[in-house]
């Protein structure tokens, strides 16, 4: 919401700095995202009045006028070329020195032999509009020599406020003024009208006590009046109002306006709407704007002759029913959607936008001008299964002032009348099948002690309350506070208490630490399962990354967004393994060849049937040399390669899913997998095919289900106290026998006494059988109790031996 | 006897060969001479028992005394060479060390840490929830109302009629309040999802941090206190911070907490866009229909609640202009915040 400094200063009878505003508004009522000073760059602009027009001596379209800029060497020569300079008028006039938006520097010259001290300026010149066929004329009071930024409204500041949802009152000048006199002190006046005056007819009543401090109609009953009892239909001036969608609109004024002339609106107007970035139109429709951004009232003019049978039916669409929005699409419109119609076909849709056909044209002359509240939730939808906002729709989707509407009218045919002439017949048609009330809200003082953790005297949570419009009665102990109906956000006590809060100001409150009790809640196993396997390969050297999860289907089970941002990205992930994949990719493309990544994240599934799963998953990739390369070593020094995958593999499983293990996998997989104990298969261990330039190194990857069960605490073995006696055996295995049978074979036979059992070498060639291999162990045995003599370890590993040779046709290799 | 005697001797003008002898030489002379087989000094030895006992006792005395001499002088050398080896005379100590890959957690994980332990200091445990979460959670059991405009800073992907991926941590205050009686004091990290573009400020996925505190008395004085201490303790122990209100359909009374612009230090810069001020988290105290939707009494307890984005701290604190770097995985960017060199 932009608001314009002036028209709060209008409102508040006060003049503003908009810094100060920007301050209190952000400390005690939404922040404001910027301060825009509007033409800054005229400021060395004057008022000048004209005292006498003569003709040019050498030139026919020239004048020479005698302007008096408030000068002690009193009035100056002045060389101008407008054709509307008149004697005794006033006009923007730059002096000799001054410098113009654009960067234009006056100087004194000689215009065809005349000397000009300085120029009178058109609104282009100054950057206020296109207009330069004359110069601007000047409605002003203010002496000449006066700057011209402080004489006419166009030097203005726009304050950026970031309204939240709940706030619809601050949608307006009016509403940000009420915060301001209340932070700042004032109050809220609602300037008279140029040249209007109250209109013919009455209006309905309505309001409160606050309302009528505010400028609204004088207080007298506090309560909303029931203009209509639950009347739903009416003719005004000859127009038949039907309000047959009450649910949609609860309720439904109208007026009819005969006479008037549509023209461009007074400059104080446009004026006004161009501050806040809004683009004048013609008097009519820039009437109502000024009322919408004035007191958040949206109204809806359109051109009686226009309508079929001088009827105005409020209503919901028929299935399939067209409208053509002004915007000059064809719309089609649902039963959910409310509807304003003549007696023929929809001319508004309501509260969001209308129609081409009858939107106020030069030729209008006899206006029907709605104000409505719509019902929110109804305007909601409409407007999102239309897309379609406006700024009416952006309003009632919050919730307007019920009460405020007849006010609003009442003061939108002030200004019309005064803008545009015409006349009220008849006093407009206030249709409210159910009138409503303010709420009235139980605020307990001691509460506001307790939840604010600091005592407020009741008399300052009344002057507090009282400012921005609530009414407060003492009732039983308590205060009864009676909400305004522009405050739809307020609906019980603790929103009392913010809103005492906030204009106390929540820098009042000390943030002393004070004691607290202890939670019941331990700490989540998933968070310390994540922070465990993340430092374990953090110490492997690794690099945590952090993929999109969002990507293309990942096989059957992928899980699919509905409404995704593009096709691409249309699924979640299964596994983290592809988006590492392509993070590699792209450290491949910046000529990153050393990449080790890894990932700890949530990964989806959704089986057809079952309800969508998710877990955490680890994931690691590898490419790129062993260790970084040192230049003691040589130039080159040896990458990744399957066995660097394997331990990474073993370990991230032991971190991740402690208990399982890391097996071959089998059936055409290459690489390896991670196995529970019962057999599921929870990580797997490869290579990978990537989109690899030709100077990267092999590309291997892992992935394992992250188990939250923790490993069970490490019991101690009592370090060994008796020496160790070392073998090497190198043995021959025939093709398809294992390392592993070998191992468990070997163990087997020879019992506890085989204490470390370590491959150092695998040798194939020469000496060796086609088809075997051989494979050199370093074997180390111990027994805890006593030293081992040389004959036992001998016997021992001949026992290993013999079964190897028996059971596998393992055999030492000779030699 | 006696030429054992002047063999002993002939050995012992050999020991001052040992202060001279390189690692090479030094191996060769114990071989040599205490070698177990051929040793000069063993094969001495060996002869002592068949020597007449009157100069067999002379003789093994003198050789043993030999023996242990050499050992020592040998040792002793060992010792000096091996220190030698370790010596860094005359090198060139500005070559390159030898290095070892070094690991490192994201920025955005060091962050989230970071928080997490400092709110652990003041009595918050880790909470985790689903990131696939459901209307209710998401929403409405958080006070948000049907068909309101406040859904629409919320803007969502769906993934069924009533499953969405959540839009915030606050789903996680629901399944808490839900599951635990109070006193609660939970930080709630993990990742959420926005239906926005992804550009240089937004992504459709990011990491939010939530907390709660639910007890009774707990006040707006409480929570101010912890959120400010929090910023003194992360930021600078002088930080400034101040709080101003917002409006979050979970909190009432609703606020941001700003900080100190902790880069220009509150002066203005075009950081935070000349206001002095860095805006941190969104917070408040727990609104009363939250309480009752868990079945919590709202008369008898309160509470806050507070988000924040430690992506975005970690922007401001460490100077990254496009959250794109954060998802990149470049192993330039990620080790930079690795504290290696590589």
């Amino acid at each position: 919401m932009i608001v314009s400094r002036r028209w709060l200063e209008a409102l508040l009878g006060r003049p503003l700095d908009a810094r100060e505003v920007a301050e209190r508004l952000t400390m005690h009522v939404a922040a404001v995202d910027a301060v825009v000073p509007l033409h800054p760059d005229l400021g060395d602009v004057l008022i000048g009045r004209v005292l006498e027009v003569k003709k040019h001596p050498n030139a026919d379209r020239l004048s020479l006028c005698r302007v008096d800029a408030g000068g002690a060497g009193g009035p100056v020569e002045v060389v101008c070329g407008a054709p509307n300079v008149q004697a005794g008028k006033t006009y923007p006039y730059a002096p000799v020195g001054a410098t113009l938006p654009g960067g234009l520097k006056l100087e004194r010259r000689k215009i065809r032999g005349v000397e000009s001290n300085g120029m009178l300026c058109s609104a282009k010149e100054l950057g206020l509009g296109e207009d330069h066929a004359g110069i601007l004329e000047l409605d002003t009071a203010a002496p000449p020599g006066s700057r011209f930024v402080d004489a006419v409204p166009v030097a203005d500041h726009q304050i950026v406020i970031d309204v939240p949802a709940n706030r619809p009152d601050l949608l307006c000048h009016k509403g940000v003024a009420r915060e301001l006199a209340a932070v700042l002190g004032g109050t809220v006046k609602l300037p008279p009208i140029a040249g209007g005056a109250a209109p013919a007819g009455g209006t309905a009543r309505g309001g409160s006590a606050a309302r009528a401090a505010e400028g609204g109609v004088p207080a007298g009953r506090r309560r909303a009046s029931a203009p209509s009892g639950r009347v739903t239909s009416g003719v005004v001036d000859g127009v038949e109002v039907r309000l047959e969608d009450p649910e949609g609109a609860p309720r439904y004024m109208i007026a009819v306006i005969r006479g008037v002339k549509v023209a461009p609106s007074p400059g104080w107007l446009t004026g006004r709407l161009s501050s806040i970035g809004q683009r004048p139109i013609n008097n009519v429709v820039d009437a109502t704007n000024y009322i919408l951004f004035e007191l958040n009232q949206p109204l809806h003019a359109f051109d009686l002759a226009r309508l079929n049978g001088s009827a105005v039916v409020v209503r919901r669409a028929k299935p399939g029913e067209k409208i053509v929005t002004l915007d000059g699409l064809t719309r089609t419109l649902t039963p959910d959607m409310t509807t304003i119609c003549d007696a023929k076909r929809p001319t508004i849709i309501a509260g969001v936008m209308g129609s081409a056909d009858s939107e106020v044209s030069p030729a209008t002359t006899d206006l029907v001008l709605e104000c409505a509240y719509f019902q929110p939730t109804r305007i909601r939808r409409t407007r999102r299964a239309l897309e379609l906002s406006s700024e009416s729709s952006y309003r009632f989707e919050r919730g307007i002032d019920m009460l405020g509407m007849p006010d609003a009218l009442r003061r939108a045919i002030e200004l019309i009348v005064a803008v545009a002439g015409g006349e009220l017949r008849e006093p407009p048609l206030d249709l409210w099948p159910e009138p409503q009330q303010e709420k009235t809200i139980f605020l307990r003082p001691e509460r506001v002690a307790h939840l604010l953790g600091m005592p407020v005297e009741p008399g300052e949570i009344e002057r507090r309350l009282t400012a921005v419009g609530f009414f407060l009665a003492p009732k039983d102990g308590r205060l009864a506070v009676q909400v305004p109906a522009w405050r739809p956000d307020v609906t019980r006590e603790v929103d009392l208490i913010e809103e005492v809060a906030r204009l106390k100001g929540y820098d009042a409150f000390p943030d002393e630490l004070r004691p607290y009790r202890p939670g019941t809640v331990p700490d989540a196993p998933e968070e310390q399962a994540r922070a465990r396997v993340r430092q374990g390969l953090v110490r492997l050297g690794l690099l945590e990354a952090r993929t999109m999860p969002l990507g293309p289907p990942d096989g059957p089970d992928s899980v699919t967004i509905l409404n995704p941002l593009s096709a691409e990205d249309a699924h979640l992930r299964r596994r983290l393994l592809p988006g590492l994949m392509r993070r590699v990719e792209y450290n491949w493309a910046n000529r990153n060849r050393d990449i080790r990544l890894f990932e700890v994240g949530t990964v989806f599934r959704k089986e057809s049937g079952s309800p969508v799963e998710e877990w955490t998953s680890v994931a690691a990739v590898l490419t790129g040399a062993r260790r970084p390369p040192h230049w003691s070593e040589g130039a080159k020094l040896p990458d990744m390669d399957i066995w660097d995958l394997k331990h990474h593999f073993e370990l991230a499983v032991d971190l991740a899913a402690p208990g399982c293990t890391v097996e071959p996998a089998t059936g055409g997989e290459s690489g390896w997998v991670a196995v529970q104990r019962g057999g599921e298969v929870v990580g797997r261990a490869g290579p990978l095919e990537a989109d690899a330039p030709v100077w990267a190194a092999p590309l291997f990857g892992l992935e394992v289900r992250l188990a939250l069960t923790g490993r069970a605490p490490v019991v101690y073995r009592p370090l060994p106290v008796q020496p160790p006696a070392e073998r090497d055996v190198a043995l021959v295995l025939p093709g398809g026998v294992s390392a592993a049978q070998v191992a468990a074979v070997l163990q087997r036979a020879v019992g506890p006494l085989l204490e470390r059992f370590d491959v150092f070498d695998e040798y194939r060639g020469p000496g060796i059988p086609a088809g075997h291999r051989g494979v050199a162990w370093h074997c180390s045995f111990r027994d805890p109790e006593r030293t081992l003599r040389e004959a036992e370890v001998d016997a021992a590993l001949a026992r290993g031996l013999a079964a190897l040779e028996d059971e596998l046709g393992v055999r030492r290799r000779e030699g | 006897m006696r030429d054992l005697l002047a063999a002993l001797a002939e050995l012992r003008e050999r020991l001052q060969e040992i202060p001279q002898a390189d690692e090479r030489r030094l191996h060769d002379l114990k071989t040599e001479i205490l070698g177990r087989k051929a040793g000069a000094l063993t094969q001495i030895l060996g002869r002592v028992p068949t020597l007449d006992p009157s100069s067999r006792k002379e003789v093994g005395a003198a050789a043993n005394a030999l023996k242990l001499e050499f050992a020592a002088a040998i040792a002793a050398r060992e010792r000096e060479l091996k220190r030698a080896a370790g010596s860094v005379a005359g090198l060139d100590l500005t070559m390159p060390g030898r290095a070892v890959w070094r690991g490192g957690l994201h920025l955005v994980t060091q962050v989230v840490d970071e928080i997490c332990d400092i709110f652990r200091e003041l009595g918050f445990t880790r909470a985790v929830g689903p990131e696939a979460e459901t209307e209710r959670y998401n929403f409405f059991a958080l006070n948000f109302p049907k068909d309101h405009p406040a859904l629409d800073a919320q803007d969502s992907f769906y993934l069924g009629d009533d499953l969405l991926l959540r839009t915030h941590t606050s789903p996680v205050q629901i399944r808490t309040l839900e599951r635990y009686p109070p006193p609660i004091r939970v930080v709630i990290p993990g990742q959420v999802y926005r239906r926005d573009p992804f550009d240089a400020s937004h992504s459709p996925v990011f990491e939010q941090i939530e907390g709660l505190a639910v007890d009774e008395g707990i006040s707006f004085v409480d929570f101010k206190a912890t959120l400010a201490t929090f910023a003194r303790r992360f930021f600078t122990a002088d930080t400034r911070v101040r709080f101003r209100p917002s409006f979050f359909p979970f909190t009432e009374p609703s606020a941001e907490m700003d900080v100190q612009c902790q880069i220009c230090k509150g002066v203005g810069c075009a950081t935070c866009k000349q206001t002095g001020w860095m805006e941190i988290l969104g917070s408040g105290m727990v609104h009363p229909a939250v309480l009752e939707n868990c079945g919590v009494s709202s008369e008898r307890y309160s509470g806050f609640a507070w988000g924040m984005g430690p992506a975005r701290i970690a922007m401001t604190r460490h100077g990254i202009a496009d959250i794109r770097l954060f998802y990149e995985s470049d192993v330039r960017f990620l080790a930079q915040f690795a504290g290696g060199v590589r």
